[in-house]
C-alpha cells in the first residue's frame, strides 16, 4: 500500500521550496522515485495530480516520457549501460552480452531476487574510459567482460535484496 | 592557512573516479598523516585534467611532477620516496612511444602542450569546492567589471564583436542571441544553460560543470545583466549526478558570497539561478524540448519561430547557450573581444574543446584553437591509432554529424569546412574507428540510437528514421539490394527537409555521410554479401587454419552452442550453420588458429 500521506507531503515541501509554481512536476516525481527507492507507483503518481492540481493524464505522459522514471518496481542496483558508439568500439558488444548472460535477463528486466535491472542508458560522458557502465549513482570504467563479473559478485556479496 | 611545502592535484573527473581515485586519494591521506606531513602537504581534488586514459593521475607541486596509472601501492611509494625524500618515482611516469620518461608532462607532453585552454582553463587546476580557488584565478572579476564598467548594450557589443558562436552544435553568433533577447519585448526575461549534453562521444560540459561550476555561474550572470534578466535556469542530466552535487554548492558559495541574489555587487542587478535536472530524454538538448522540459511538460520540440529569444520559458525572451560557450564568455569580458578574436579563424573565432575517444591513444579532453587540421589534432595530440591498424575515419557530432574518412585529415576544424564535408561541428565529439569497424554498422548504430530518441512528435523523424534502420538491417544481414542504397538517400533527404526539429534534421547525416565515402562498402553488403571489415555477424564465417590448430579442444570446451568438433590433438572444425558468432573461440585460441572470414 502507498502512504498517501506521505506522497502528498513530499509534494507540499516540494510547493513550499519552488520559484515558479507550475514546474514542478519533474523535481516532485524525481524525489518520489527516491522516497520508493527507484520507482512510482501509479497509485502515488495520482496523489502528486491530486496535490498539484493537474490531470492525471499529464502526470501519466511525463511520467512514461523520461526514460529514468519506471512505473514498476526496480533493483536494489540499477544497472545502466552505455550503449553508444565510443563504448560500441570499445568492445560494448561484449560487456552487453556479458551482463545479460551473467544476470540471466534482458534489457528492462530484473533478477528474480530483486537485485538488479538492467537498461540501456545514452552516452554517460566517461567515453575516456570506454566501454562503461553506471550502477546506480557510481561509474565503472575500462570494462572488460572479466571485470564485469567481479563487479556483478561484489554487488551480490555487498547486499541482499529489500 | 599554513605555509606548504607541496601541493598535490589529484584529478577527480568521473574518469579517474572510475578508475579508482578515491582509493588512491585515501591511500595519499593515511600515508602523509603517518610521517606526520599533513600540516605541509595539501591534497587538492581538482576537476577533469583531460588525460582519461591516463588515469588516475596527479601533479605534485611545485615541481609540476605528473604522476599516471595510480595504485594505492603507488601512492604510499610516492609519500614515502617524492615527498619524503625528493625522489622522483619513475614507474609512474609518463613514458614517451620511445621509453623516454617526461616527469613534467604538463608542461612538455604534446597532449597538453598544444592545447590553449579558455573554456576549461580553470578545469584540472583548481578545486571546484572552493569558491576562493575560482577567485584567485580572475574569478567573478568579469561579473565586476560588466556591473562596474560597462553598460548591459556595451556587454552585448563585446560578446558579438568577439564572434563567439555557440559550442552546442549548430554555431549561432552568441552576441546575436543576446541582441534579439534584449531587445524582445517582455517585463521578464530568462538565462537558461543548456547542460543536457547528450552527444555520444562528447564529455567537454560535463568537465566544465564538475572542474570548475562557478565560470558557468559567473557567466550567467553577466547574461542576465545584458539581457535584463533576474532568473536562470542550468538544466541538467541526470546521468551526471556529480556535476549536480558540485553545481548546488557552488549555487550556495555564490550566494553566500553575494555574486547571485540581491543587488549584486551593490549594484541594481539581481540574479538567480536554479538547476533543473532531467529525466533522461536526449531530445531535451533541443532548445524548444528543453524549455518545455523546464515547465514540467513532455520534452517536445516545437516549430520555430518564434526562436526563444522572442518565446522561450513561460513565453518569456529566453537566451540559452550551452556549458562551454558560457565557459568563454568571462575571459572575453576581462581580456576583451580583439584578443578573442586572435586566436581561431575569422569565421570561427576562439578555441574548441574536443572530446576524443574511440581507438585513439589519448583518450579525453582537449581544448586547440579553432583552424588546427584533424591530422594535428588525432596524431599530434591524440597520439594515433590505439589498436596498432591504421585510422581509417573519425566521426564527429555525434548522431547529428557525419564521418570524415582519412583522405580528408589536413582540413582545418572550423563550423564551415567540416559542414562541406558532410559532417557538423557539433559539440565535439570526436570518435576514431580504424579498419576493423565497418561503416554500415556505424551508421546502423547511430540510426538504432536516433529510433529510440526521437520523441515522436512528427512522422518523419518517428517513421522515417525506423525505415532507414529497417532497410540498414536488411544490408547488414545480407538481403540488402542496389535499391535499397537509392531508396536510403531519398529517404534520408526527405527526413533532412521535413522534420521539425534538429534532431530529425540531422539524424540521417551518418547515413549519407557514410553513404558518400564508403558507398563501397555498402555495395560489398548488397552485391557481393560480404562484410570487408567483418563486423556484420551475418556475413561472417568462423574458420580454423588447419596448419594452427593443434587440437587442444579449448575452442571446443568454450563454444556456447557446440559448432566445434574434433578429436584431442586433431584438426578442429567449425560448423557455421550452428556458430552464432560470439568469439569466444578466437578469445580463447592460443595459437591464432581462428580467424574470421566474409567471402
Amino acid at each position: 500500500m502507498v502512504d498517501r500521506e506521505a506522497v502528498a507531503e513530499l509534494v507540499r515541501n516540494i510547493k513550499k521550496q519552488a520559484l515558479e509554481e507550475r514546474d514542478m512536476l519533474i523535481n516532485a516525481l524525481h524525489q518520489i522515485q527516491n522516497h520508493f527507492g527507484n520507482y512510482i507507483p501509479v497509485e502515488a503518481a495520482k496523489v502528486v495530480a491530486e496535490e498539484l492540481e493537474v490531470p492525471e493524464s499529464k502526470v501519466y505522459e511525463v511520467l512514461t516520457f523520461y526514460t529514468m522514471f519506471s512505473t514498476k518496481p526496480r533493483g536494489k542496483y540499477i544497472i545502466r549501460v552505455c550503449v553508444n558508439l565510443p563504448c560500441h568500439v570499445t568492445g560494448g558488444r561484449q560487456i552487453v552480452e556479458t551482463l545479460k548472460k551473467t544476470l540471466g535477463i534482458d534489457f528492462d528486466q530484473t533478477t528474480k531476487d530483486g537485485l538488479f535491472t538492467l537498461e540501456r542508458t545514452s552516452c554517460l560522458g566517461l567515453c575516456g574510459v570506454a566501454p562503461v557502465i553506471m550502477v546506480n549513482d557510481e561509474y565503472y570504467g575500462d570494462l572488460t567482460p572479466k571485470k564485469v563479473k567481479e563487479i556483478i559478485e561484489n554487488l551480490r556479496a555487498r547486499g541482499d535484496a529489500r | 592557512m599554513p605555509l606548504t611545502t607541496s601541493t598535490i592535484l589529484i584529478c577527480a573527473g568521473g574518469a579517474c573516479i572510475s578508475s579508482g581515485e578515491t582509493s588512491v586519494k585515501e591511500a595519499l591521506q593515511r600515508e602523509i598523516k603517518k610521517y606526520g606531513l599533513d600540516e605541509v602537504v595539501r591534497i587538492v581534488e581538482t576537476g577533469c585534467m583531460g588525460a582519461c586514459s591516463l588515469g588516475p593521475i596527479m601533479v605534485i607541486y611545485p615541481e609540476g611532477v605528473f604522476y599516471q596509472k595510480l595504485t594505492p601501492q603507488a601512492a604510499v611509494k610516492i609519500v614515502q620516496e617524492h615527498l619524503l625524500k625528493g625522489r622522483i618515482v619513475q614507474e609512474h611516469l609518463y613514458k614517451m612511444p620511445t621509453g623516454e620518461v617526461i616527469p613534467e608532462a604538463m608542461d612538455k607532453l604534446p597532449f597538453f602542450a598544444k592545447q590553449v585552454k579558455i573554456a576549461t582553463r580553470n578545469v584540472g587546476y583548481i578545486d571546484p569546492g572552493n569558491i576562493e580557488e575560482y577567485i584567485a584565478r580572475d574569478g567573478y572579476f568579469a561579473l565586476t567589471k560588466a556591473l562596474r564598467e560597462m553598460t548591459p548594450d556595451q556587454v552585448v557589443e563585446e560578446i558579438k564583436r568577439s564572434g563567439l558562436r555557440g559550442r552546442g552544435g549548430a554555431g549561432f553568433p552568441t552576441g546575436l542571441k543576446w541582441e534579439l533577447t534584449r531587445k524582445a519585448k517582455g517585463d521578464r526575461k530568462y538565462v537558461v544553460c543548456n547542460a543536457d549534453e547528450g552527444d555520444p562521444g562528447a564529455f567537454m560540459d560535463r568537465s566544465v560543470l564538475e572542474g570548475d561550476p562557478h565560470t558557468v555561474l559567473e557567466a550567467m550572470a553577466i547574461a542576465g545583466y545584458a539581457i535584463g534578466a533576474q532568473q536562470g535556469y542550468i538544466y541538467v542530466r541526470a546521468e551526471y549526478p556529480l556535476a549536480i552535487e558540485r553545481l548546488e554548492t557552488a549555487i550556495a558559495q555564490a550566494k553566500e558570497y553575494g555574486f547571485l541574489g540581491q543587488n549584486i555587487l551593490d549594484s541594481d542587478f539581481s540574479f538567480d539561478i536554479e538547476i533543473r535536472i532531467g529525466a533522461g530524454a536526449f531530445v531535451c538538448g533541443e532548445e524548444t524540448a528543453l524549455i518545455a522540459s523546464i515547465e514540467g511538460k513532455r520534452g517536445q520540440p516545437r516549430v520555430k519561430p518564434p526562436y526563444p529569444a522572442q518565446s522561450g520559458v513561460w513565453g518569456c525572451p529566453t537566451v540559452i547557450n550551452n556549458v562551454e560557450t558560457f565557459a568563454c564568455v568571462p575571459p572575453i569580458i576581462i581580456k576583451g573581444a580583439e584578443w578573442f578574436r586572435s586566436i581561431g579563424t575569422p569565421n570561427s573565432p576562439g578555441t574548441k574543446v574536443f572530446a576524443l575517444a574511440g581507438k585513439i591513444t589519448n583518450t579525453g579532453l582537449v581544448e586547440v584553437p579553432m583552424g588546427i587540421t584533424l591530422r594535428e589534432l588525432l596524431y599530434e595530440i591524440g597520439g594515433g591509432s590505439s589498436t596498432g591498424k591504421k585510422i581509417k575515419a573519425v566521426q564527429t557530432g555525434g548522431p547529428s554529424g557525419g564521418c570524415i574518412p582519412a583522405e580528408y585529415f589536413e582540413t582545418p576544424v572550423d563550423y564551415e569546412s567540416l559542414q562541406k564535408l558532410g559532417a557538423i561541428m557539433g559539440s565535439g565529439g570526436m570518435i576514431v574507428m580504424d579498419e576493423d569497424d565497418c561503416m554500415v554498422d556505424v551508421a546502423k548504430f547511430f540510426l538504432e540510437f536516433t529510433v529510440d530518441e526521437s520523441c515522436g512528435k512528427c512522422t518523419p523523424c518517428r517513421e522515417g528514421t525506423r525505415q532507414m534502420l529497417k532497410i540498414l538491417d536488411k544490408i547488414t544481414s545480407g538481403e540488402g539490394t542496389e535499391e535499397d542504397l537509392e531508396e536510403l538517400e531519398r529517404l534520408g533527404n526527405i527526413i533532412k527537409d521535413t522534420s521539425l526539429c534538429g534532431l530529425g534534421q540531422t539524424a540521417p547525416n551518418p547515413v549519407l555521410s557514410t553513404l558518400r565515402y564508403y558507398r563501397h562498402e555498402y555495395e560489398a553488403h548488397v552485391k557481393e554479401k560480404r562484410c570487408p571489415a567483418l563486423r556484420c555477424k551475418a556475413l561472417v564465417r568462423y574458420v580454423i587454419d588447419s596448419s594452427k590448430c593443434v587440437g587442444c579442444t579449448a575452442c571446443a570446451r568454450v563454444c556456447p552452442v557446440n559448432a566445434i568438433s574434433g578429436e584431442l590433438r586433431k584438426v578442429h572444425s567449425i560448423d557455421n550453420d550452428v556458430c552464432i558468432r560470439c568469439g569466444s573461440c578466437i578469445e580463447v585460441c592460443r595459437f591464432g588458429a581462428i580467424s574470421k572470414v566474409s567471402p
